[in-house]
């Protein structure tokens, strides 16, 4: 309504929509943003149930991030010796450390802290489960093979960290349940070799427990070791976006493209929905079930110890391997995840293959990879299960020797059992997928040729269905052959041997010739 | 980059012609196979429900917002459940109904967003499949050139390989600069102690009373009945500066057996006191107490990793993880009946170490 001259000003620019329009202009003017959301806002994602886990993994780390920053703002972390006043009486007046008694006030005193301090709990639980469950899927799927064996590392130290992270926070309370979790690794870290006392000596700043280590690893657990997972995300999502994500074989799909949604909507709605899902997961068990109730637990004291105490699911492999092996063996488990690691390796020299890999393998169509990975998640299972041996020894009223001798034979056997099994049932399934392929579904009927013939009718796939049964790729065993020196070098032996393990067994994909005429030319 | 790029367009009918074009490399034992099945292409779209009842996609859509106003009550429940549901000192119970009521108010709001949202992806949104086109990691050939062509004129211009003394002794610089850093982390732990010496003495010496654990009273030789076990601490332990350091190292189980069942070794005669045994309670495998007595069977058990120790046979291995028998605590009484110790442990307490002999 004010006065305005009527001078002729500049041709008015173009209105474009209203605030968003302006808003984004803004951002555009100081960002060149468009040209991200050009690149990735209509990027593909393949779909798959299976894809979700590494999603559940991302999903808990930020559940983490901000429970725990939270947490951060009440949690004291020092040694110093304070004597209980809060409101959790049967602890009244009995000496412990800052950590402790700010813990339980997270826990009694302020509205809301027992929930997001169980929400930390439950997520860092969940985020180290993912983890080696999306491991599993990328093992068994193949998805490791070339152009992803550097994802697969940092995915490993990843998990690594998740560890990490979990044992450093699951001490901070420094109630007796992690304090004797610290005496374990202060009396591991001794018995390494040259230079265990001394780090020990460092670590704890002294002789154990100290004044010092609760301290230094809420250091870790807050910067250092936080800093290094977010660091190693960021570099394994910048992969995923550089490879572009793997797929199953499905009509249309093929190694040359990725078949799926667009991130803007679809992707946008599903992954962030299911976010909040997992977040909402979480909450929930927060709210209905108790975890480290370290008020039971009391403050740490060297001399006593609760029998049955168990650590967090993802140390029970470590302490039941301390359960199991004679000392000096402790750091066995270091060679599992040392085969597990280099398995990605061998085979891509064992095949030879120097080809990008972008459709996934179902894992019976690799039956000998997922035999050593069956073989594996078995080793692993033992020593897990040995981490509650005493548990097993009262609840099902054995010895304790019995349980520890048994578990000791299944360490060795159990895998070789689950290796053998398993590889015999990805052949048979192999073969039942082919034999459908070929000559379709049994369909019960029976029917009756005028010449006196009973027949069973079969029911022929879809050339779609089809497909995702005969698109899979077969490798032979390497023929040994001289090299140009006319010499059959070691690694060639070698190579040939793995390979005639890894595939003597093998069950081709049947030809465009054997489809049509229907039947097996063996 | 982005030419290949096929910005999330809807299917074409798609030819199995282009299956390996991305593919380049060695196949190794692969088996190839001439006449391989061919992909049959893209199946045919077929609509959901919500796209050919109008109806049923009202219903998504009612659902959707439902669960998004759903949401908004859970937030604004947890927010009164934190004033509605207080904790009160005196009541242990209002932690737990505070941990319900507000937890159960951020499930709700949090799990109806991600439930809504998710639905209105899958049943509402255009749900068309897209395509991207890979293209091969390997960056194109004149990319690559271009690099190595980069990294030989810096080269040429810097003389990295052609001044090899400048080379060489940066290398060498490099190396030595974070040298300080890794000396200044001595300074963790104090600068006058020796963990060895630290490890291979204990607050017991000679004539040092044995006491209950925790309260410090002394025990009488007296009190000890057979086929009794004490938790012993040293006398003084919880007046010392650093109780829990000592603690860890001195924590001794006292037990009483028939002198006629212990088998002592030569030069241990002296270290019973009619049949009053003290072992170190600290574990020789990795340092958790073994805290639990079998009066039947005398035998120690160690809660954690499950190594038993036969006090009979002065605390040998007889099952477990563990390696060595607990060190035993040499000891008898004092002019009051007192017990007390002899001396110190003969060798060091708890888990192996190094520098141990």
């Amino acid at each position: 309504m004010s006065t305005t001259t009527a001078a002729p000003a500049a041709p008015a620019p173009v209105k474009k929509g209203g605030f968003t329009a302006a808003a984004a202009n803004y951002i555009e003017d100081r960002t060149s943003i468009s040209g991200a959301v050009k690149e990735f806002g209509r990027k593909i994602f393949p779909d798959h149930w299976s894809f979700l886990l590494g999603e559940v993994a991302l999903y808990s780390f930020v559940v983490i991030l901000l429970s725990g920053t939270f947490l951060t703002f009440f949690f004291q972390a020092s040694m110093a010796e304070v004597v209980y006043h809060g409101s959790y009486v049967p602890l009244k007046g009995i000496h412990m450390s800052a950590a402790m008694e700010s813990t339980l006030n997270i826990s009694f005193e302020v509205r809301g802290g027992l929930l997001v301090r169980q929400i930390h709990h439950w997520a860092a639980l969940l985020f180290v489960a993912a983890i080696g469950l999306h491991m599993l899927r990328i093992f068994f799927t193949g998805a490791f093979r070339k152009p992803r064996e550097l994802n697969w590392v940092i995915g490993f130290v990843l998990f690594i960290l998740a560890m990490a992270e979990g044992f450093t926070g699951y001490s901070l309370p420094d109630d007796l349940l992690s304090g004797n979790g610290l005496r374990i690794i202060d009396g591991l870290i001794k018995g390494l070799p040259v230079v265990g006392t001394w780090i020990s000596f460092l670590l704890f700043g002294g002789e154990f427990p100290g004044t010092a280590i609760v301290g230094r690893l809420y250091t870790l657990h807050i910067l250092l070791l936080p800093a290094m997972v977010l660091a190693f995300i960021a570099l394994h999502l910048m992969f995923v976006v550089i490879h572009k994500h793997t797929q199953y074989a499905a009509p249309g799909r093929t190694q040359g493209n990725v078949v799926g949604y667009p991130v803007l909507p679809v992707y946008a709605a599903k992954a962030g929905g299911f976010f909040f899902i997992v977040f909402g997961v979480i909450a929930a068990m927060a709210s209905f079930f108790t975890i480290n109730p370290i008020w039971n637990y009391g403050p740490y004291d060297p001399s006593p110890v609760s029998a049955g105490t168990q650590p967090d699911w993802y140390i029970g492999f470590a302490d039941g391997a301390l359960r199991l092996v004679p000392p000096g063996w402790e750091f066995v488990w270091l060679d599992r995840t040392w085969s597990f690691n280099i398995i990605v390796l061998i085979e891509a020299w064992v095949t030879g293959d120097k080809r990008e890999h972008h459709i996934l393998d179902r894992p019976r169509n690799a039956a000998t990879r997922t035999a050593i990975g069956a073989a594996g998640v078995t080793f692993y299972a033992v020593f897990w299960a040995a981490a509650s041996s005493d548990l097993i020894a009262t609840h099902f009223k054995l010895t304790m020797e019995g349980v520890i001798h048994t578990l000791q034979a299944l360490l060795f056997l159990g895998p070789l059992i689950a290796y053998v099994l398993t590889k015999r049932v990805c052949i048979a399934l192999q073969k039942k997928d082919r034999s459908i392929a070929l000559h379709g579904y049994e369909t019960g009927r029976i029917v009756k040729l005028p010449g006196g013939e009973f027949i069973e009718v079969h029911e022929q796939l879809s050339d779609y269905e089809r497909w995702r049964l005969v698109s899979f790729e077969a490798y032979e065993p390497l023929m040994i052959r001289p090299n140009k020196q006319g010499k059959i070098t070691m690694g060639n032996r070698m190579r040939a041997s793995l390979s005639r393990w890894f595939f003597e067994d093998r069950i081709v994909p049947p030809t465009k010739g054997e489809l049509e005429s229907g039947h097996d030319h063996h | 980059m982005a030419q290949d790029e096929n910005g999330g367009h809807e299917l074409t009918p798609a030819s199995s012609s282009d299956v390996d074009v991305h593919r380049a490399g060695d196949a190794g034992t692969a088996i190839v196979v001439r006449d391989a099945p061919e992909n049959p292409g893209f199946p045919p779209h077929r609509p959901r429900v919500t796209d050919l009842d109008p109806k049923k996609e009202r219903r998504a859509e009612r659902t959707v917002y439902t669960l998004f106003y759903l949401s908004i009550a859970g937030s604004i429940w947890a927010v009164a459940a934190y004033m509605a549901f207080p904790i009160h000192d005196s009541d242990p119970s209002s932690v737990r109904l505070n941990n319900l009521f507000i937890g159960v108010g951020i499930t709700l709001a949090l799990l109806a967003i991600g439930i809504g949202a998710v639905h209105w992806g899958k049943a509402l949104m255009h749900e068309k499949e897209g395509v991207d086109l890979r293209h091969p990691v390997h960056g194109s050939e004149a990319t690559t050139e271009r690099a190595v062509e980069i990294f030989r004129q810096a080269d040429e211009e810097s003389g990295f390989n052609r001044r090899t003394l400048v080379r060489n002794s940066l290398i060498g610089a490099l190396i030595a600069f974070p040298l300080p850093a890794v000396v200044l982390f001595r300074g963790l732990a104090p600068q006058d102690l020796d963990p060895v010496e630290e490890l291979s003495q204990t607050m017991w010496a000679k004539g040092v009373r044995l006491t209950r654990d925790p309260s410090g009273t002394p025990i009488k030789a007296a009190d000890v009945t057979l086929g009794s076990a004490f938790h012993v601490i040293p006398e003084g332990l919880n007046e010392a500066e650093d109780m829990l350091e000592q603690k860890a190292k001195a924590a001794v189980l006292l037990m009483r057996l028939k002198p006629e069942d212990l088998h002592v070794s030569k030069g241990r005669e002296t270290w019973n006191y009619d049949g009053i045994v003290a072992y170190s309670k600290i574990c020789t495998h990795v340092g958790c107490p073994v805290a639990l007595y079998e009066q039947q069977t005398h035998h120690l058990l160690c809660p954690c990793h499950q190594s038993q120790f036969d006090i009979t046979h002065e605390a040998e291995v007889i099952f477990g993880p563990a390696k060595r028998p607990l060190p035993q605590l040499p000891i008898t009484v004092d002019a009051d009946g007192y017990l007390v110790a002899r001396s110190d442990f003969h060798e060091p307490v708890g888990p192996s170490f190094w520098e141990r002999h």
